[in-house]
């Protein structure tokens, strides 16, 4: 397995990576041609030697996609994606065939890890260098895997849980985005590659917060991720998804699935920060991030929170909803979306108000600049037995420069009277007094913007854990520069 | 230290300062009191760099160096200091962060090191005292609901933190009760140095009497049109600006 990193290192990987599972003998490489067929289904199930009924619930959504067209309400402008192009399967890169050190890593990527404030080792392993040597990672995951064992937490890839927590699975999987959801939620369920599952027991208070950096495998989960979190009775997660660094891939297409169940009681927070490759500023290249985020507050008083910072991908099509089911249940939704160069975001929630006395709360920070185009999307949605349900809506943009756009689009839905809806929206200019104050103290302009928008973003900030929201505010302060004219 | 020649300045195609002279030397306080409209905000603009003003002809030097060809930034860090008539406010950006980064920006243009948030908070403390706030007001954020008279006495703090060459204090004492104003006045008394200049815009001769000025300008019509002593600011009182412009 050593020195693979040269040209052939691909197939080097593809020759190379371990091959003990699968039934499929005849396969002959670690990856399949590109396209999607029944086959294709059940070679990745089979790899993964999954239990039948895995199989089974993907074939479905197979059968469902195939009858599915492409999504086209969203305020986007996207390329044609040819689906008989994409690669569905390919075995997980052994770290061998990373780089060797960090001389092998793209300098302009190193900058932004250094700006970021990341410390050397974390830096070696976001960047995929094989990082045994330097320190030594095992006994951190370690000491970590053991802290939650004992609180009797489950967190493990989700290819690992239908082995060993099939019951789990088989009951959550598909109850909160079902297989033909929508287009892409059912690409997922059909092809997913792998992600996180996480069980917290009744009654505990997770002692972590669990993130995707200390999940064992976590690197290379592929496009088509696939996360479920079921936090039982009384118990509470929170759960940080991703890295501010930036994601270095060359994937275009990211379908993600997460499915969030908050039992009675139970309270989840989930917060991400979102950093892909958006594009240069012509608007070449980027990922399409199409991704599909729910939660059930299933019983009476739990909560589900979503915090989001997203200033990567080159277009953004996502929309982490809550279905308020559980009576005086809690909904919230935070958001800041920064969309610069020629970068697309369609970003919003949807707040389902099914039981009484529920409540949701959504505040979200747009911020345009270059040529991009930003959209709030959000739908309030009061049943009929919602008594004395109620929202806030507070949506504000803020524009940088004069070629870009900022869009609202709120839907209210209410069948209930005592239901009580509010919303506010502003949309406005970075405010040229303030700026001029900022520097004339000295703070030059680039700075001042930076400082100006990351105050605009602050309701949003603080809810995210505090390490990740300083990551938070000096990821916008570099996503913003060369963005002031 | 200062030296306008000739300024003229429009915004939006309104010229407001038409062939505006004036010199301030090292150490001395310059009072300027001046009818509504006749250019005295407009005259701390320009100084201070801000864009939306364009200044048409005329030169204004500072420490012999030509002051228009910078910004508002390296301006402030060459030590000029305004302190607003109406400061903004900066909602989520607090005001120690603020401080933080005004100071040491001022501080690498001395070739000094950036202080840390300890250097910073122990000099901030002092400074509250000083402009009597209490501390939760560093951690608010600028200006942020702050009474017109808090954001008066925030920009006295951040002209205490920077330590300004030349001051600009536009109405520094309008909308002030007596004891804040005696703490207006006690401040720049205090920071009075032979190698800083004051440039005071007033209504109000009361501002004087706490502050003495070396020189009391009156500016009309974007002109300086008179200058003197105190006694300017005195007959003024008696007579009004129709006395002084016949």
């Amino acid at each position: 397995m050593s020195n693979a990193a040269d040209s052939t290192s691909t197939l080097d990987a593809l020759v190379q990576s371990e091959y003990e599972h699968g039934f499929y003998t005849d396969i002959e490489e670690d990856r399949i041609p590109p396209g999607l067929s029944e086959d294709v289904v059940r070679v990745i199930s089979a790899k993964k030697n999954e239990p039948q009924f895995v199989l089974d619930w993907r074939l479905e959504a197979f059968r469902k996609w195939q009858q599915m067209t492409l999504p086209d309400w969203a305020k986007l402008n996207i390329a044609p994606i040819d689906f008989e192009e994409i690669t569905y399967y390919s075995a997980p890169k052994s770290m061998a065939d990373g780089p060797k050190s960090l001389d092998e890593v793209d300098p302009e990527l190193l900058r932004t890890y250094e700006k970021l404030g990341i410390p050397l080792h974390e830096q070696l392993m976001l960047a995929g260098v094989a990082v045994d040597a330097v320190f030594d990672s095992v006994s951190v995951a370690t000491t970590f895997k053991d802290s939650l064992h004992k609180a009797g937490v489950i967190f493990c890839p989700i290819s690992e849980a239908v082995q060993l927590h099939p019951e789990l699975v088989k009951k959550y999987l598909g109850s909160v985005v079902p297989q033909s959801d929508n287009f892409y939620a059912a690409l997922n369920s059909a092809v997913f590659s792998d992600g996180s599952f996480v069980y917290i027991p009744e009654g505990v208070r997770c002692p972590l917060e669990l993130s995707t950096y200390f999940r064992i495998n976590a690197a290379n989960t592929g496009q088509f991720e696939r996360t479920l979190i079921i936090a039982d009775k009384g118990s509470y997660v929170s759960y940080l998804e991703g890295c501010t660094a930036p994601k270095r891939d060359e994937n275009q297409l990211h379908a993600a699935v997460v499915e969030l169940i908050a039992l009675e009681g139970a309270e989840i927070k989930y917060s991400t920060v979102q950093n892909w490759y958006p594009g240069d500023e012509e608007g070449r290249g980027g990922i399409y991030n199409f991704v599909t985020k729910r939660g059930v507050c299933l019983g009476a008083r739990s909560k589900i929170s979503w915090t989001q910072v997203e200033t990567g991908s080159a277009i953004t099509w996502k929309y982490p909803s809550v279905i308020l089911r559980g009576d005086d249940s809690v909904g919230e939704f935070y958001s800041v979306a920064l969309t610069k160069h020629m970068q697309q975001a369609d970003t919003g929630t949807k707040m389902i108000h099914l039981g009484k006395n529920t409540k949701s709360s959504i505040i979200s920070k747009g911020i345009s600049a270059g040529r991009s185009q930003n959209a709030y999307r959000g739908l309030v949605r009061m049943s009929p037995r919602a008594e004395n349900a109620r929202n806030y809506t507070q949506c504000d943009s803020l524009l940088i420069g004069n070629q870009c756009g900022a869009h609202t689009f709120p839907y209210i839905e209410s069948k209930q009277p005592s239901a009580v809806i509010e919303h506010e929206a502003s949309t406005s200019r970075i405010n040229e007094e303030q700026l001029f104050y900022l520097r004339s103290r000295g703070i030059d302009a680039e700075q001042a913007v930076a400082m100006i928008v990351n105050g605009f973003c602050k309701e949003v900030f603080d809810q995210l854990p505090m390490e990740f929201a300083v990551e938070a505010q000096k990821l916008l302060e570099i996503s913003l520069e060369g963005s002031v004219g | 230290m200062l030296k306008i020649s000739d300024l003229h300045a429009s915004i939006d195609g309104t010229e407001i300062l038409k062939g505006l002279n004036l010199t301030i030397g090292t150490g001395e306080v310059h009072a300027i009191m001046g009818p509504n409209g006749s250019g005295k905000s407009t005259l701390t603009r320009v100084l201070s760099g801000d864009p939306r003003y364009e200044v048409t002809s005329g030169s204004v030097e500072l420490d012999g160096v030509d002051l228009l060809e910078k910004s508002a930034e390296d301006r402030a860090r060459a030590g000029l200091f305004l302190s607003y008539q109406y400061p903004v406010s900066v909602p989520g950006v607090s005001n120690i962060q603020f401080l933080k980064a005004a100071v040491n920006a001022r501080r690498a243009a001395l070739g000094e090191g950036p202080l840390d948030a300890l250097q910073l908070l122990e000099r901030a403390r002092e400074g509250l005292k000083t402009v009597n706030l209490d501390a939760s007001f560093l951690q608010r954020g600028v200006n942020e609901g702050f009474s017109g008279g808090e954001k008066k006495r925030n920009e006295l703090l951040q002209m205490l933190l920077l330590q300004p060459h030349l001051c600009l204090l536009d109405e520094a004492d309008s909308g002030l009760d007596i004891d804040a104003l005696k703490v207006v006045g006690d401040v720049v008394n205090n920071m009075r140095a032979p190698d800083r200049s004051f440039l005071l815009i007033t209504h109000y001769r009361r501002l004087l009497d706490h502050i003495p000025p070396d020189h009391v300008h009156i500016l009309s019509a974007g002109k300086i049109i008179a200058s003197g002593g105190i006694e300017l600011a005195e007959e003024l009182e008696r007579n009004g600006y129709r006395g002084i412009a016949a």
